[in-house]
């Protein structure tokens, strides 16, 4: 299975290699989409794990017995689907196939297990319906 | 042309729940199997619709007057400046103006509150008269609390619009959204082949007093809107090639719905306002049936590169742009609607059973709007003007 998830490290945990532990330790292949340093900080991960289930939530014990604070992405994205318009603005600027318009329906399609949090529909949106945290 | 109906024969045919209506849509896949004639023989009224965002729109507000009665000469709705400069408690506010400090509340924003009934903050100053003694007023006003609220909206529904891209090497952040550098994206903002004016094209059955569906209620067209361009070239299907003609509507705001009429803000360009309209066309004869039957890929516009004084990049048709995809410079540019067509649709449908039922009567236009070809003027650089 394949899961997307944000990891937080503090500014102390920096220099663990949590991600190598991950991939030799529970067996997961590590895709890292975006990551963020925070002089002072810490910094954030998000990556896509891809293993057993077993390996995942254990690699995900590990990782915050070390202190990382490990979340979903549902968490840091949130996105007021019911005052959607389906206008397509946020379209213009999604690669990642997370937003979509298209014939026959054009009602916009969100499907957040492709988002890359790249952040542009943020900013894209003329409703301001979605919000985004990540890093700084 | 062998078939003529009148308004009061398809009156008539509703009133007897004979009339055979369809939506814009519908009609646009039924002239693959029929003849324009037979399409006026059998069909008598099509709906249309669109939701854009249309930056000329506002509403003129009468609070009812204050005690002591004063003045309004000042005022501002929510912080956002509304225009005082008419009678005593009349104002207009504009979808467009922004709240002092903050671009991410605008008029927009106010009129839609005020149609969800929400309490909204109205601060007001007046120099005092004999007859008008007050000079301030301050306190929260709301849509049953205050006498009428008009929508009045300059330029809406235009006929045709252009297509955005930037060629330059930086994003710019535009009222056709955000244009990535590099020709990276292209956005368009019609409902294309159920676009109201796109249906009509040379205004045959639109015009001065043609009753609309505006914002979810009925409303009326008061005139052509600003800045309708007679001068536009047209293609080979008589569809002008870009903003062409432009409805000014009104319509009771107390009676709208937020469903179709949403506040909007368009990153570093500024708050507008999204208005539903709809426009039934009646079938009078071949020509008009011909017309309503307009496809996506007759529907042409250009697309012009906004990061470079409008430069024009090439010719596109509605079937491409709706495609997910265009070729420019040998690439294949991802295209996005700004115009909701799901909304089109569901507006062109709504009209479409309210005229069924008799509930939405047909109107002829009290007047034609005038199409003669003329240019649009322009105030050019600011080199002092023209006396």
């Amino acid at each position: 299975m394949k899961s997307r998830l944000v990891l937080n490290f503090s500014t102390e945990l920096a220099d663990t290699p949590a991600t190598f532990s991950l991939v030799r330790d529970y067996g997961l292949s590590i895709n890292i989409l975006k990551a963020e340093i925070l002089p002072g900080r810490g910094g954030e991960l998000f990556i896509e794990v891809e293993g057993t289930k077993s390996g995942i939530s254990q690699g995900i014990e590990f990782l915050q017995n070390k202190g990382v604070t490990v979340e979903g992405i549902d968490k840091r994205i949130k996105f007021n689907e019911n005052n959607c318009v389906s206008c397509g603005a946020c379209t213009a600027v999604c690669f990642s196939g997370t937003l979509q318009i298209k014939s026959p329906d054009w009602e916009l399609e969100f499907d957040l297990s492709k988002c890359v949090v790249c952040g542009l529909c943020v900013k894209a949106c003329p409703l301001k319906l979605f919000e985004i945290s990540f890093g700084g | 042309m062998t078939q003529h109906k009148s308004y009061e024969e398809i009156n008539d045919k509703i009133k007897k729940g004979s009339a055979v209506i369809l939506a814009a849509s519908e009609v646009s896949s039924l002239s693959k199997e029929m003849k324009p004639s037979e399409i006026a023989k059998k069909v008598d009224v099509i709906t249309t619709g669109t939701f854009a965002p249309m930056c000329s729109s506002g509403a003129f507000l009468n609070f009812g007057h204050t005690e002591p009665a004063m003045r309004m000469e000042e005022l501002t709705l929510n912080d956002v400046p509304a225009y005082g400069g008419i009678a005593a408690v009349d104002a207009y506010i504009g979808a467009t103006a922004e709240k002092t400090g903050d671009a991410e509340y605008g008029g927009a924003h106010v009129i839609e509150d005020l149609i969800n009934g929400k309490g909204v903050y109205l601060k007001t100053k007046g120099k005092g008269t004999d007859c008008y003694p007050g000079k301030r007023w301050e306190g929260y006003i709301n849509k049953e609390s205050i006498n009428e609220m008009i929508m009045f909206n300059p330029r809406n529904a235009y006929q045709n619009y252009a297509s955005a891209v930037n060629g330059s090497k930086r994003t710019i952040y535009t009222y056709m959204g955000v244009l990535l550098p590099g020709f990276t994206n292209c956005t368009y903002s019609t409902s294309g082949e159920l676009s109201p004016l796109i249906n009509d094209p040379d205004c045959r059955t639109i015009g001065v007093g043609t009753a609309i569906f505006l914002g979810g209620t009925r409303g009326f067209i008061s005139s052509a809107g600003t800045q309708f361009n007679k001068g536009r070239e047209k293609n080979s299907a008589g569809i002008s090639m870009g903003p062409a003609a432009t409805i000014a509507v009104t319509g009771d705001m107390k009676k709208m719905s937020s469903e179709f009429i949403k506040a909007a803000v368009f990153e570093r360009y500024g708050v507008t306002l999204f208005v539903g309209i709809g426009i039934p066309i009646p079938v009078l004869d071949e020509e008009i049936a011909r017309n309503v039957a307009v496809k996506n890929s007759e529907i042409e516009t250009y697309i012009y590169d906004y990061a470079n004084s409008g430069e024009i990049i090439r010719k596109v048709n509605y079937e491409e742009l709706q495609s997910g995809t265009v070729e420019i410079h040998n690439k294949k540019v991802k295209t996005a609607p700004l115009s909701s067509i799901s909304k089109a649709r569901k507006i062109s449908e709504l009209l479409k059973k309210s005229v069924f039922d008799g509930s939405f009567r047909i109107t002829r236009p009290a007047e034609m709007f005038d199409i003669s070809p003329s240019q649009l003027k322009k105030l050019g650089a600011n080199t002092g003007g023209i006396r």
